[in-house]
């Protein structure tokens, strides 16, 4: 893991940038923002204005989602470069632009206490089989914390933990839960906090190997690629799987252990996560999954898979151009004639929802009724199919 | 390490502060363990900074406020409840005992009482013993 910005431009082919413009003219953001311009960022590191870079607001508004480095035609991995960047900025003391007051930031710092022991699993519904130990770890995220945080918009993030279970159980598998999983740390990671992060990825390796997974199944994308790449990076090859539910799910119908005996009469589209679709290549999972359920009809929008627009926020950093991001792939949901939403990741579904309950009067910040869309998490939609 | 607790009292301009400086001119006794941050207003208080006081090893935060119906800036008072209601769920999930965090109505004219709260407040924190973030920071 790169933690200075020289040492990134070596390794993220910063240098070998053709200032072709390919990445500003993809990038989600510089569409709203003309300020921002990833070309530019990258020019000023090769002329050598790191402090420009280091100060500036562009390092931390940029969204990671990876699409500027999907259509790079040298291969510049800019997201890379930019966490790189966040690294050392955090490091020299500069601040950052504060997500959610530092409130999310501040629960992950408190999590890097080896002696917290936390009273997370209340949302485990009731009857259902968890254990302590076994082959399958389910590793929940922050699920029951963004249900208090986000408490206003209702997001009910805790019913993608309870699917989940419920569909484990109901195919004859009792997952290991852990009652002091931690924060995977990602958001640290990205918002440049790396010490705190690597606490928080001891601590949870070390809870892992406690419950004897062989398996670790993740239903938050980012935390997905948290563990199976930044952990690994960290700690060498990891000692379990990890997968995320999408693709756990898509193997069940494959033996077919899973089955959807409930019609599910709606027009479906997909909302790739950056984390889970460019970051780690899952497209064909969760397409998969909504395919085998009956009478789903299944739509794509214009922009999907690899060139799948981002939702709109990274790290919780969200602002007034994550809004207009966020109308821009909510409208072309609808107009891909879908009437229901489903993404799979849990922090994708808040940030939807988010806009669509703003409640800044219309003349300030007008949502359009085109952009209005019934969100759900694909483990809900499949626990509904199954019917639980 | 000291076992003597350590409480971050938030308390708004108008009633808990002017409490506070009251029990001070009366010469009404209380414990030293409070360190007071004086707001505005009560429903000034954002979560994080309860958050972060126990973070950086505060044993308890207390919160305090004018009387319901009492507050200089309509209904502030009635935001803190809000807020501190949430933050206990969040500190519950974060394994702390919900006593830690401690919402009081203290007007201007109620010395007594807050030298009382802070009496009651560092008893009960005392038998709680130190947080699980309090050794983390060595503090």
């Amino acid at each position: 893991m790169e933690t200075r910005m020289e040492d990134a431009m070596a390794k993220t082919n910063v240098r070998y940038c053709l200032k072709c413009g390919k990445c500003t003219g993809s990038c989600p953001l510089a569409r709203v923002n003309p300020e921002y311009s990833p070309r530019q960022t990258v020019e000023r590191a090769i002329l050598g204005r790191k402090d420009q870079i280091l100060r500036g607001k562009g390092v931390w508004w940029c969204l990671t989602c990876e699409l500027c480095s999907e259509r790079c035609p040298q291969e510049v991995r800019y997201p890379d470069f930019i966490r790189a960047c966040r690294i050392e900025a955090t490091a020299k003391g500069i601040e950052h632009m504060c997500a959610h007051g530092g409130m999310l930031a501040e629960l992950q710092r408190a999590m890097t206490s080896p002696e917290v022991k936390q009273d997370r699993l209340g949302w485990i519904p009731k009857g259902a089989k968890v254990s302590g130990t076994g082959d399958l770890l389910y590793f929940v995220g922050c699920l029951p914390y963004f249900d208090v945080i986000m408490e206003k918009i209702k997001p009910d993030s805790v019913a993608i933990g309870q699917s989940v279970v419920k569909i484990l159980n109901r195919v004859g598998v009792t997952p290991a839960i852990m009652p002091n999983e931690r924060c995977c740390g990602h958001d640290l990671l990205w918002t440049g906090e790396v010490e705190s992060f690597k606490k928080l990825a001891k601590l949870n390796m070390d809870e892992i190997a406690k419950t004897g997974a062989k398996t670790v199944l993740m239903s938050c994308p980012e935390g997905y690629r948290t563990l199976k790449l930044d952990y690994a990076d960290l700690f060498g090859e990891l000692p379990f799987e990890v997968v995320h539910t999408s693709e756990f799910f898509s193997r069940l119908i494959d033996e077919g252990r899973m089955k959807f005996d409930k019609s599910i009469d709606r027009k479906v589209v997909y909302h790739d996560p950056c984390r889970l679709g460019r970051h780690l290549r899952v497209f064909d999972a969760p397409r998969k999954v909504l395919s085998s359920i009956s009478g789903v009809q299944l739509k794509e929008m214009e922009r999907s898979r690899a060139e799948a627009m981002c939702c709109g926020v990274d790290a919780w950093m969200c602002n007034s151009n994550s809004k207009q991001m966020q109308i821009e792939r909510l409208r072309e949901a609808r107009m891909s004639g879908a009437d229901l939403l489903v993404t799979a990741c849990p922090k994708c579904q808040i940030h939807f929802r988010c806009v669509m309950s703003e409640k800044l009067p219309k003349s300030v910040f007008p949502v359009p009724d085109e952009a209005k869309i019934d969100v759900m998490d694909l483990s809900e939609l499949a626990a509904k199919a199954m019917g639980l | 390490m000291t076992t003597e607790p350590k409480i971050v009292a938030f308390t708004c301009n108008w009633c808990s502060y002017a409490g506070a400086d009251l029990a001070g001119t009366s010469r009404i006794q209380y414990p030293a363990n409070v360190r007071i941050i004086r707001l505005m207003c009560s429903g000034r208080v954002d979560p994080t900074w309860i958050l972060k006081a126990f973070e950086l090893g505060a044993d308890g935060v207390l919160v305090s406020g004018c009387h319901p119906q009492d507050c200089h800036y309509i209904s502030g008072n009635e935001k803190a409840e809000e807020r501190v209601n949430s933050t206990k769920r969040l500190l519950r999930l974060l394994g702390l005992e919900t006593d830690r965090l401690r919402l009081e109505w203290i007007s201007a004219s109620e010395g007594a009482r807050f030298a009382e709260v802070i009496k009651d407040f560092t008893e009960k924190l005392s038998r709680m013993g130190p947080t699980p973030f309090r050794s983390k920071r060595g503090v």
